[in-house]
Formats: C-alpha cells, sequence, structure tokens
C-alpha cells in the first residue's frame, strides 16, 4: 500500500550567521497504523547531525508517539477522511514539535492525574501526563485540538 | 519488530518485545496473553530487553493484562527495562505495580 503521509522540509540559515533552523512539516491520514512511521521520520530529521542524542531520542519518540495517538484516536476518532498535521521546528538549542487534528478540542485542564493509588489499575489515561513529565514545556491552542511541545537540546 | 513468544524450560510462557510497545500493536500482545492463559499458561514474563520505547497505550495494554493474569490465579512478571523505559514505570508509579527484574534470567529465578 503506497504511504499517505506528505513530508516537507525547508533549511534556513540565520543571514547574521546565527544559525541555522529546520522547518518539517508533516500531513498524515488519522490510522494508527502510521504513527510509527512518523515518529522515525520526525525524530530522524529532529536529532540529524547530533550524535550522543540517545536520551533526547527516546524522549521525541514517546511524546511523539502519544500526541499523534491523542490527535487519531481522540481528536479525530480514528476517521480515515480527517488529517493530523505534525509541524517540528528545529532550532540549535529547541525542538519545538506541534501536532494538531481536525477534531473539537478538549480541555487539558480537565484530565485527572493517573498516579493516585486508586487510579493505578486504569488502562487509559496516562498520556498527557506522560508528555508533561517528558518535555521541557507544553501549550495548547484555544480550541485544544493543537498541542505544543518543546524540548531543550541537551 | 513484534512479539516472539516461547516458552522456558522451566515452564514460564515468555514474551520478548521486539521494536515498540504502542497503540497500534498493543492488541497483538494482549491477544497473545489471553491465548496463552486459555492455553492454561498462569506464569508470564515479558521481556523487553529488545524493546524501543512504549507509549501510554502499551503501559495500559500491561495494566489490563497483569489484571486477567493475577484474575485468572496466574502471576506477572517484566524484565529487561533499560533506564529510560524504567523512567516510564517510575514516572507514572507503575513500578509499585508490576514485579520487575532486571534480567530475564532473574525473571525466572523468582517465580
Amino acid at each position: 500500500m503506497p504511504s499517505r503521509l506528505l513530508l516537507c522540509v525547508r533549511r534556513s540559515t540565520a543571514s547574521d550567521g546565527a544559525g541555522s533552523a529546520t522547518l518539517v512539516t508533516l500531513r498524515l491520514p488519522s490510522e494508527i497504523e502510521c504513527i510509527e512511521e512518523v515518529v522515525e521520520l520526525v525524530t530522524r530529521h529532529c536529532l540529524a547531525g547530533q550524535g550522543a542524542a540517545a536520551r533526547i531520542r527516546f524522549r521525541l519518540q514517546v511524546v511523539l508517539s502519544e500526541a499523534l495517538s491523542n490527535a487519531i484516536v481522540r481528536g479525530n476518532r480514528e476517521d480515515r477522511a480527517k488529517w493530523v498535521d505534525v509541524r517540528a521546528e528545529l532550532g540549535p538549542d529547541v525542538i519545538r514539535l506541534e501536532v494538531t487534528d481536525e477534531g473539537p478540542g478538549f480541555d487539558p485542564s480537565a484530565v485527572p492525574e493517573p498516579i493516585r493509588p486508586e487510579q493505578l489499575d486504569e488502562a487509559n489515561g496516562r498520556g498527557l501526563f506522560l508528555i508533561r513529565k517528558l518535555v521541557d514545556a507544553v501549550e495548547f491552542n484555544e480550541r485544544g485540538n493543537s498541542i505544543c511541545m518543546t524540548l531543550r537540546r541537551p | 519488530m513484534g512479539f516472539h513468544q516461547i516458552k522456558d524450560a522451566s515452564g514460564v510462557a515468555v514474551v520478548q518485545v521486539e521494536g515498540q510497545l504502542v497503540v497500534g500493536n498493543r492488541q497483538e500482545l494482549k491477544d497473545l496473553v489471553q491465548a496463552a492463559l486459555d492455553r492454561g499458561e498462569r506464569r508470564l514474563l515479558i521481556d523487553f530487553s529488545r524493546t524501543g520505547y512504549i507509549d501510554s497505550s502499551g503501559l495500559g495494554a500491561l495494566v489490563s493484562m497483569s489484571k486477567k493474569i493475577r484474575e485468572a490465579g496466574g502471576e506477572l512478571r517484566l524484565s529487561g527495562l533499560n533506564e529510560d523505559l524504567r523512567s516510564l514505570f517510575e514516572l507514572t508509579k507503575l513500578d509499585t505495580l508490576f514485579a520487575i527484574a532486571e534480567t530475564p534470567k532473574q525473571a525466572l529465578a523468582s517465580f
């Protein structure tokens, strides 16, 4: 089956030589089977040229997988007519990852903490918690259908 | 990539997670464990020595499998978590829910 991923990579260097930035955008259909491939592709671009980056690689893989899963399953309800957009801004010091779905959005402040003893036996509800623990900053747009995660490079 | 199931000489059903345990394949692992329970297996080990990353759906699948195994009167052990993988269990406090051994050998010895 041909891949339905639309990938675009733009590299730019600041005119004053202060550093370079890369913008990676990617659009994927609402299919959970696509998630691993997208995580692999985006991680490869985020860490291109970085040698000993194992720690940030793991964090990137987990939070991107989490955000894509939320977007596809909860946001777009696995409706294959709907898309998920990924935008990664790669600077010298930070990586900013934005994942946007076409769903109605949700209120992130209403998601309960999953680590209370009575919650431990629950199968769901750890995704957003893990994202918050593994990145340096998390923001949502007002509608709640777009998450922006910032990771500082080591 | 996927799940590799073997039966240890001591009679423990061992499942090795090769690659990722994520929303896209967690059902496959749950089905494997259910099939093992249906066959009468009661001692199960899931080994992560060859695992890249786990997402929250993968963690959730482990929680529900653990419950099923307990209800069937069985025991589940986990092994082979590297520092990154272990941190996921610690952050979510799931290290308090599972019996986690450093290596598969240690896990097998603990049954």
